[in-house]
């Protein structure tokens, strides 16, 4: 799995202990804050250049928040981005419109996220014109060049998107974010929108561009099997917290965290004779506004310990490239 | 075990079409299976194959006007669902065969509350006296397994969960405890904890009750948790059916074949998925022959010509298949 993958010394993107908080307020005219939904609580990650990290977790863990500070469509409460070593949120001008050429995204719904009344030729031009100046020609023929690179004819060009089936959507999709030439894309739940015959045609043409073109993914998912086909690394969010990190394989081999064994356990079984470790968790994922205190978890973990409620465990290494954050380890 | 079990439903020949202006889709065309008291039944395909349209069919919801059954029986115990009047369905549905919907937020009015919405069920099939239903309707969210009934009575829509809402349905669904209850992705909304619950909920309501269960679903997965056998549907009709085990340990017609194979597992590394090219034929302009022929890769001319019968491979197995050789053991 990992062949070929370029192990460079300083990673392309670098999350430090971001932190995002947003205010409830109540009252309409005056707004008083009564709380604050922690959807992102301290969370650092590295993305090396054409590696895929894979975050997966269940609605409300804050994997969506995340990618949305990378992207710079949120400003964190605390914590930085660091691109090449660069503060993300501290770019203005130039340098910012330099950013949104290198970081690009394709999201879970290709039925909202192109334009209906422009040709699919307009909306993959449009990423290019934003922010830098190309002629016309240069225009139709990077438009030509990336509706190739992911598989879509020519004369689909001139076309428009409700021309198109959910999967080809995607495509473009995918072909708009590439006309820039960035470096690392941002995949918020990128096949799980499409028909089952559809995604593995989608997943493999991520992993052909990638190797093509060096590019980095940050993969946002729900669908475990989806991320082990295709994220180098994977870590695990549970309300607002990494609470494990690993090589991908070591990951699925061997999960340590309490919340990640019962998360693998859920995911429905290959066949009807894969063996099955139940472990059925008990309630619901606790409000992010009041989170529990110590470990997050530890109102559902069945291991849970007297100091669990009470310390919040730290993320430390149990195994090379295996972070867990459990005081069982 | 099951195969002793007296049939509950039996749809025979079922063809449900749309007539549209973009001429007639045919969603259901020529389905046919059987469903035993006690089992459970996945129909399994993509979204436009037709799944949702058979099970809306079986419970004479299709859409107004456009929906017509227009050849076929739905016999439920024996009686065919399809001469019915609306009046005698309203009677039928709830009581003898029930649906759950995908998304709960559909199912249930956002301006009741759940107590009213369940109550207005019991009501249905109950003539107790107001104390005695309330009770009722405390004991069915109970056995939902909804925490706090009495509270949760009082509560509307909005301030529960998806996976809550969901119970409610199912405590609806289940309220008047039909003979069939027929699931339409109801998992594919909530999250992946939630998803275990709810199946196991399912089946611990299939085994108090004896249920007939038709699960629909496009998840292979959902399929080898919940499902006794499997039904798995390609442009509006049945490809291949058989035993849950059977199928996945060999798939015989090369749809199934190849839509198992392009799964990605938990277990195991794969370094490519094989992939189907292309995508379903529309509904509405369905080629000659196969229906799966312009994506099949062992296609051949005959394919392309003649629709194949539905070919009998082992116990309770078959495919609509010209490549499919039948077992002489299956006679």
């Amino acid at each position: 799995m990992l062949e070929g993958r370029a192990i460079a010394v300083e990673p392309l993107i670098r999350a430090e202990n971001l932190v995002k908080h947003f205010p409830v307020t109540r009252g309409l005219l005056i707004g008083r804050t009564t709380g604050h939904v922690k959807a992102v609580d301290g969370v650092s990650f590295t993305i090396g250049r054409q590696e895929t990290l894979g975050l997966v977790g269940e609605s409300g863990c804050g994997k969506t928040t995340t990618s949305r500070l990378l992207l710079r469509l949120e400003e964190p409460t605390a914590g930085r981005v660091l691109l090449d070593g660069q503060d993300v949120h501290a770019l203005r001008g130039a340098e910012l419109s330099r950013y949104h050429t290198r970081v690009q995204a394709v999201f879970q719904d290709p039925w909202s996220s192109l334009n209906p009344r422009l040709r699919i030729r307009d909306t993959i031009a449009e990423a290019l014109v934003v922010n830098r100046r190309v002629t016309r020609a240069g225009k139709l023929e990077r438009v030509e060049e990336v509706l190739h690179q992911v598989g879509l004819p020519l004369s689909a060009a001139a076309r428009y998107p409700h021309e198109f089936s959910g999967g080809q959507r995607q495509r473009i999709a995918l072909a708009s974010a590439l006309a820039a030439k960035p470096e690392l894309i941002v995949l918020d739940e990128p096949v799980s929108a499409l028909d089952v015959s559809i995604r593995a045609q989608i997943m493999n043409l991520l992993k052909d561009l990638q190797a093509r073109q060096q590019l980095s993914f940050l993969l946002v998912a729900h669908n475990l099997a989806t991320v082990r086909y295709i994220a180098h690394r994977t870590a695990v969010m549970y309300l607002g917290r990494i609470v494990e990190h690993a090589d991908t394989e070591s990951l699925y081999r061997g999960p340590r965290h309490p919340y990640t064994k019962a998360l693998f356990a859920a995911a429905l079984p290959a066949d009807p004779d894969a063996p099955r470790d139940d472990m059925i968790l008990t309630g619901e994922v606790p409000s992010p506004i009041d989170p529990p205190s110590g470990c997050h978890f530890h109102p559902r973990c069945p291991f849970a310990m007297e100091q669990c409620s009470r310390v919040a465990p730290e993320l430390k290494a149990v195994a090379p490239e295996h972070l867990v954050s459990c005081h069982l380890y | 075990m099951t195969a002793a079990a007296p049939v509950v439903l039996d749809v025979r020949n079922l063809r449900a079409y749309l007539y549209t202006r973009w001429g007639v889709v045919r969603a259901v065309d020529g389905v046919s299976f059987a469903l035993r008291e006690g089992e459970t039944l996945g129909l399994v395909g993509e979204s436009g194959c037709g799944k949702t349209m058979t099970g809306l069919s079986l419970v004479r919801l299709l859409p107004e006007p456009a929906g017509r059954i227009v050849e076929g029986q739905v016999l439920l115990e024996g009686e065919d669902l399809v001469t019915k009047s609306e009046a005698e369905m309203r009677r039928i549905r709830g009581r003898r065969v029930s649906m759950i919907l995908q998304d709960p937020q559909t199912s249930l009015n956002p301006v009741f509350t759940i107590g009213d919405q369940i109550l207005e069920a019991l009501r249905l099939h109950h003539g107790d006296g107001a104390r005695a239903l309330t009770g009722r309707a405390e004991e069915a969210l109970r056995r939902v397994k909804v925490a706090a009934p009495e509270q949760r009575m009082r509560a509307y829509p909005h301030q529960m969960s998806g996976g809550m809402k969901q119970r409610v349905v199912g405590a609806i669904a289940v309220a008047g405890e039909p003979r069939v209850l027929i699931a339409d992705e109801p998992t594919t909304a909530l999250d992946v904890t939630i998803q275990l619950q709810y199946l196991a909920l399912l089946k611990e309501i299939q085994a108090r009750t004896r249920l007939a269960m038709l699960f629909i679903t496009h998840d292979f997965g959902i399929v080898a948790r919940m499902c006794d056998r499997v039904a798995v549907m390609y442009a509006g009709r049945i490809v291949e059916t058989g035993p849950t085990r059977a199928i996945f340990r060999a798939p015989r017609h090369p749809y199934t074949e190849a839509l198992m194979g392009s799964v990605p597992r938990m277990e195991g590394t794969v370094t490519r998925l094989p992939s189907i090219e292309g995508q379903p034929p529309p509904l509405h302009d369905l080629p000659g022959g196969c229906r799966f022929a312009a994506r099949c890769a062992y296609v051949d001319d005959r394919c392309r010509r003649e629709y194949p019968p539905t070919v009998p491979i082992g116990p309770a197995h078959g495919a609509a298949c010209w490549r499919v050789e039948p077992s002489p053991s299956s006679r």
